[in-house]
């Protein structure tokens, strides 16, 4: 492994972790929190649909499971928030190696796998709806106990630094992924399926490996969600919103880019921010500029906004190099 | 399970089918011709359902006379979606187009949700609970008639596309792009009429479920996955395979409803697309893999 290519991530995240000892303001850093929260989803949903090509419009599926098991475990079982938190996202990962176990094999790639996804999230927010375990309706709270050994904080800045340290570890495996050779072979079953295979890659193999990794970052997101709201229900659970934001960060910043869905994030939030003080708190205009925005960004960018800054990049390269010519 | 509970269960079933059907018929239409999956097709029929609303409302019109109305607005609503917006916007790619779909249905459903809150609404025509004894049990009418009317829409789509000149090309579209193309067919226009006739459909079907249903700014979804289901069951892009595929998705829903209760009977559709999916992606009817 190269080590200039994590340089980028530590310095990213070393001027994000110097935030809080500026801003004492909770309201930023909530903020701040739930963008990240959203970059640890992106990243998670990046991973399958940025690298691989699988595009999920069900990764509610993860993000529920993992905030569930983490609920469920410590509420129910009497479990310590440490290891709920692991195997919250262990839980996830499992949801993610399921799901792909049934649909890779049967061929389902494209609307079709967009489709069948959706379709598992309803089917696990109706589950979750009227199950005994999960509370049904009305959900799971998880007692209120701030404290490391709990995993809870009573400040904002000490949340802010455990899911900036969750996302920071999200972008290493991004990286580490990027460049091994499993990279490689998720790219070219995107690129293209039948000749990947018949250089000797097996596409269901990696897909399936791809969308475990990816459950299991989204999964970590429901996970820090429980811990930072100490609530979950169905619909947050398994609801649509999720499944859209997450596609939204991804894409709208850059899917298949190490920092496409933190760029991403931190624009969605900042719209819907922008839009709530337009609105007071009327419901719906967030969520309508996110639809508008997410088609801008297809016509005008269809890379994202990474993309952007990798195309002027290759524009100067051209135009240093047309001026090289023009002076030799 | 006695009888007298599960007869009736089975024509409503049917009943609900057919405008199941009609509403897929838009979707497998498009699916058929532009092989995209629509995912603004729910919220479309959202739309509708507003417009179907808000004409009884303001204009007293009835929704059985509103769907002359509606039909050709939603027609050229959904011609202008495809020609100037989704077309323009993915220039052809699959996943841009998926993506494009999406963030529509997201801005139309909020958009919705932004203007009119998220109160449900529902008019109250003097037909709405009239029903007509049938075979010992009641059938209401508002539905009798929305099943006539989805079964005369199938019909007509079929002859459209069978019988015109118009028809043919959609079907040459459909079947050969580059070939129609070549012999002098326009096809992002072809596409556009289309992705109308998609909309038209959901315009008549909204205004046939108007009478018995409620709408609110996330009623569509509902009725996306049930769509997508029976079109994946009658085998994406066949018409009569869209009603079939209707009819057996209400049965289904009806009988899952019946059995295990009000919110976990819509489990029933959603495994039956999921196993039909996985196991048998070219429908039950085995239309085109």
């Amino acid at each position: 492994m190269n080590r200039r290519g994590l340089w980028p991530i530590v310095a990213v995240v070393a001027v994000l972790s110097c935030v809080p000892l500026v801003v004492h303001s909770d309201v930023i850093l909530n903020f701040l929190v739930t963008a990240l929260l959203l970059t640890l989803a992106g990243q998670g949903w990046s991973v399958l649909g940025g690298y691989g090509g699988q595009y999920s419009f069900g990764h509610a599926a993860f993000f529920g499971t993992g905030a569930y098991a983490t609920a469920i475990l410590q509420t129910r079982y009497g479990l310590n928030a440490w290891p709920a938190f692991a195997l919250g996202i262990a839980a996830g990962a499992g949801m993610g190696a399921a799901i792909g176990a049934l649909t890779f094999p049967a061929r389902l790639r494209g609307s079709y796998f967009a489709l069948v996804t959706l379709a598992f999230a309803e089917v696990l927010r109706i589950l979750a709806s009227v199950a005994p375990v999960t509370g049904a309706g009305v959900g799971i709270l998880v007692k209120l106990d701030p404290g490391i050994h709990a995993l809870q904080f009573s400040s904002r800045a000490a949340f802010y630094w455990f899911i900036l340290s969750l996302v920071a570890a999200a972008l290493v495996v991004t990286r580490l992924i990027e460049k091994s050779r499993f990279g490689a072979w998720l790219v070219a079953v995107r690129e293209n399926e039948a000749a990947a295979q018949a250089l000797g890659v097996d596409p269901t193999r990696v897909k399936l490996a791809a969308m475990t990794i990816s459950a299991a970052l989204t999964a970590a997101a429901g996970c820090f969600y429980v811990q930072y709201f100490l609530f979950i229900d169905a619909p947050i659970a398994y609801g649509p919103w999720i499944s859209v934001e997450a596609l939204l960060a991804s894409i709208i910043g850059g899917a298949g880019t190490v920092f496409g869905p933190l760029l991403g994030a931190l624009m969605v939030k900042t719209l819907g921010e922008l839009a709530k003080l337009v609105t007071g708190d009327a419901p719906g205009l967030d969520l309508t500029l996110y639809g508008v925005v997410l088609i801008l960004v297809v016509w005008v960018a269809p890379r994202g906004v990474a993309g952007i800054g990798a195309r002027c990049r290759a524009w100067l390269a051209r135009r240093q190099v047309g001026a090289g010519g023009s002076a030799a | 399970m006695q009888l007298s509970i599960l007869f009736p269960a089975i024509v409503n079933g049917i009943l609900n089918g057919a405008l199941y059907a009609l509403i897929a018929l838009g979707l497998t239409l498009v699916y058929g011709v532009l092989h995209i999956i629509n995912f603004a097709h729910g919220t479309l029929l959202t739309a509708a359902l507003f417009a179907a609303f808000f004409l009884y409302r303001i204009f007293g019109l009835d929704p059985y006379i509103s769907v002359l109305v509606l039909t050709p607005a939603f027609f050229l609503i959904g011609y202008a979606l495809q020609r100037f917006v989704i077309g323009p916007v993915s220039r052809g790619d699959d996943s841009n187009i998926l993506l494009v779909t999406l963030g529509l249905a997201v801005i139309i459903e909020n958009g919705l949700l932004f203007a009119f809150r998220g109160d449900t609404r529902t008019i109250d025509v003097a037909y709405g609970f009239a029903v007509v004894p049938f075979a010992g049990m009641f059938i209401s009418v508002p539905r009798l008639v929305g099943f006539a009317g989805a079964v005369v829409v199938t019909l007509l789509l079929w002859l459209l596309l069978g019988l015109s000149d118009t028809g043919k090309a959609i079907r040459a579209v459909a079947k050969e792009k580059l070939g129609a193309q070549l012999s002098g067919i326009d096809v992002p226009h072809i596409y556009a009429l289309t992705f109308g006739l998609g909309a038209a459909c959901v315009a008549v079907a909204a205004c046939l479920l108007i009478p018995t249903y409620y709408v609110n700014p996330h009623v569509g979804n509902a009725f996306v996955l049930i769509a997508f289901t029976t079109v994946v069951l009658g085998g994406m892009g066949s018409i009569p395979g869209a009603l079939i595929g209707g009819v057996f998705v209400g049965l289904i829903e009806s009988l899952c409803g019946l059995y295990l209760g009000e919110s976990l009977g819509q489990i029933g559709i959603f495994l039956m697309f999921i196993l039909v999916l996985l196991l048998r992606p070219g429908g039950l009817l085995g239309a085109r893999a």
